[in-house]
């Protein structure tokens, strides 16, 4: 495969070196830096002092009451509670959506399909607030949903069906928001799928629904995997959806280390909070490999 | 031709009645709502919901509104000058990986390219800002192109990689034993092969760019206002009929943006 050339190592370094430099100063440098913050002591101002404390991690599960004792203080428990909820719930809607659809899609001639997975991928590429924010003219007060009930008489003009600023709506954001990813992963391990399994299932008197079950289901699992792993890890730190349908109010994740930084300027704290949502997603990360090796061992076993 | 039908349906065991209707729900739902913004866009009335006829006027009152022009000009600098350092890196970046052989930092290259990707992008944007706060890094602008550059590598790498392993690589070899030096069978041969793939892996890196909004909210000081973070700003004080007029002008961008990388790729496929 390789050009035979002199200097191959040396070219290797000199092509690979701005990589390097790049990633390592502006990526990993400020995830270091960020890691050091959430180990010092706040300044209220925004910065930190240079001393060692472990406020900003202790901050996520206590309070310091007017006695000065530390007591369990739930709201930011609940926080991380709602953001894993929510998650999953948008992971699980999206794999109902997703699923028929993305099969479908991979049934389709060459050319229908090339155009429909296009049209999967459009969405991805536009910009999401823009995506979000459409959604505050379809659910807002006197928005589409509520000006055709009320054309359709449903409810009162000047009554309202409060469908912003709930969890509803940030669910609602969050499915819109990454729902392709997860039919573009599904689609690809369902695009290998051999036919020939489903037509012997059927031979066999396999019913429908014990045809996705027995066979397309397992077949696919990589792909669903990974598409429900490309919707739960970026639900988990969104910010968009629950700022903007959820009004602020309800806090995630992603929206609760925003507001450290922005407004409260506790950056320990809010540099703790983003260390607890990495080692997250790399738990998540780490548990798809595992299964993803183990597919590939039974994969080249079998 | 009842029987045929019926031979047909056999055959296809594999078609499940009423997906085909999923399907066109689930691409409503990915489209309905761009499909309204624009729509309201052209809302002749003041307030942005509720539709009182059809009109042209915020597009034309866009024009005169500095803040958006001048947004629009922060961005376009940002992306024209992030989109191109994140393309050159994760051109030379593919030439290593794709063509170096197996060598001991592969992984870690390859690692270090998905990073971006992996890492929750307000995780990147918290971390990016404490980082500049440190360094004392304060250029308005030039802390948003910074990180950008490096939140563009992966979508840059991605196209230019996939043409890099469809191309044949015997034609350099050829070109080579043909008396051609290193030099001038990459310019001659390898480059003219990669350069779909390179505008392709610039168009991503692009529109990533100017789209981009967590970063550049939490990089940005005062005035490097990009335009995503200015409809922002504009959208937290209401929705009115302008950002959506300025919001549909961004998503065409995008979609002719991307409607373009498509065909690019697709002609070069077929």
């Amino acid at each position: 495969m390789n050009i035979q050339g002199e200097n191959k190592t040396q070219n290797r370094v000199v092509a690979l070196l701005p990589l390097w430099v790049v990633i390592g100063i502006f990526m990993i440098g400020p995830l270091l830096v960020m890691a050091v913050v959430s180990l010092m002591k706040s300044n209220v101002y925004g910065g930190v002092h240079f001393e060692f404390s472990l406020d900003g991690y202790k901050q996520i599960l206590f309070d310091t009451n007017l006695f000065g004792e530390r007591e369990f203080n739930p709201a930011y428990v609940i926080i991380i509670g709602r953001s894993f909820v929510l998650a999953s719930l948008a992971t699980i809607i999206s794999f109902i959506i997703g699923f028929p659809a993305a099969y479908y899609i991979s049934r389709q001639s060459k050319k229908v399909k090339d155009i429909l997975i296009f049209l999967v991928t459009v969405p991805f590429w536009t910009n999401l607030l823009i995506r979000t924010f459409a959604w505050i003219i379809i659910l807002g007060k006197g928005g589409v949903i509520e000006s055709s009930f009320i054309f359709l008489g449903f409810i009162n003009e000047g009554d309202t069906l409060n469908l912003m600023y709930t969890n509803s709506a940030i669910l609602i954001g969050l499915v819109y928001s990454y729902l392709p990813l997860m039919v573009l992963p599904i689609y690809a391990s369902m695009e290998k799928m051999d036919m020939r399994l489903l037509e012997a299932a059927a031979d066999l008197y396999s019913s429908r629904i014990s045809l996705i079950r027995k066979v397309i289901l397992p077949l696919s699992m990589p792909g669903i995997i990974g598409g429900c792993i490309l919707v739960f890890v970026p639900c988990l730190g969104a910010f968009i959806a629950p700022d903007l349908l959820g009004g602020g109010k309800k806090l995630l994740l992603g929206s609760l280390i925003q507001f450290q930084f922005a407004s409260a300027r506790n950056w320990s704290f809010g540099a703790a909070v983003a260390m607890v949502l990495l080692l997250l997603v790399i738990l998540v990360l780490f548990f798809n490999a595992r299964i993803n090796k183990k597919h590939r061992d039974y994969e080249t076993q079998g | 031709m009842k029987l045929k039908d019926k031979k047909l349906k056999f055959r296809h065991v594999w078609n499940f009645p009423g997906f085909g209707g999923w399907t066109a729900i689930f691409f409503g739902f990915l489209y309905i709502p761009i499909l309204v913004l624009i729509s309201y866009s052209f809302n002749a009335g003041k307030f942005a919901m509720i539709w009182t006829g059809f009109s042209f006027r915020w597009y034309t009152k866009l024009f005169s509104n500095e803040n958006i022009l001048d947004a629009t000009f922060n961005s376009l600098i940002v992306a024209c000058t992030a989109a191109p350092i994140a393309t050159i890196i994760a051109t030379f970046s593919a030439l290593a990986l794709v063509r170096g052989g197996n060598f001991k930092t592969k992984e870690f290259s390859n690692g270090l390219i998905t990073l971006p990707l992996m890492v929750p992008e307000i995780v990147t944007a918290v971390a990016t800002l404490i980082f500049f706060a440190f360094l004392g890094i304060n250029f308005g602008l030039i802390n948003v192109i910074l990180a950008h550059s490096v939140f563009c590598i992966p979508f840059a790498y991605m196209p230019i990689k996939a043409a890099l392993e469809a191309m044949d690589p015997n034609l350099e070899l050829a070109a080579r034993d043909l008396y051609s030096n290193k030099s001038s069978a990459f310019r001659t041969i390898t480059l003219p092969l990669l350069t779909p793939g390179i505008i392709s892996g610039f168009m991503l890196a692009f529109v990533i760019s100017i789209d981009d909004f967590i970063i550049t909210l939490m990089v940005a000081g005062g005035g490097a206002t990009t335009l995503p973070v200015y409809i922002y700003s504009m959208v937290k004080m209401g929705v009115t009929p302008e950002v959506n007029a300025v919001s549909s002008l961004m998503l065409c961008f995008s979609i002719l943006v991307v409607t373009g990388y498509w065909f690019l790729n697709r002609k070069n496929n077929n």
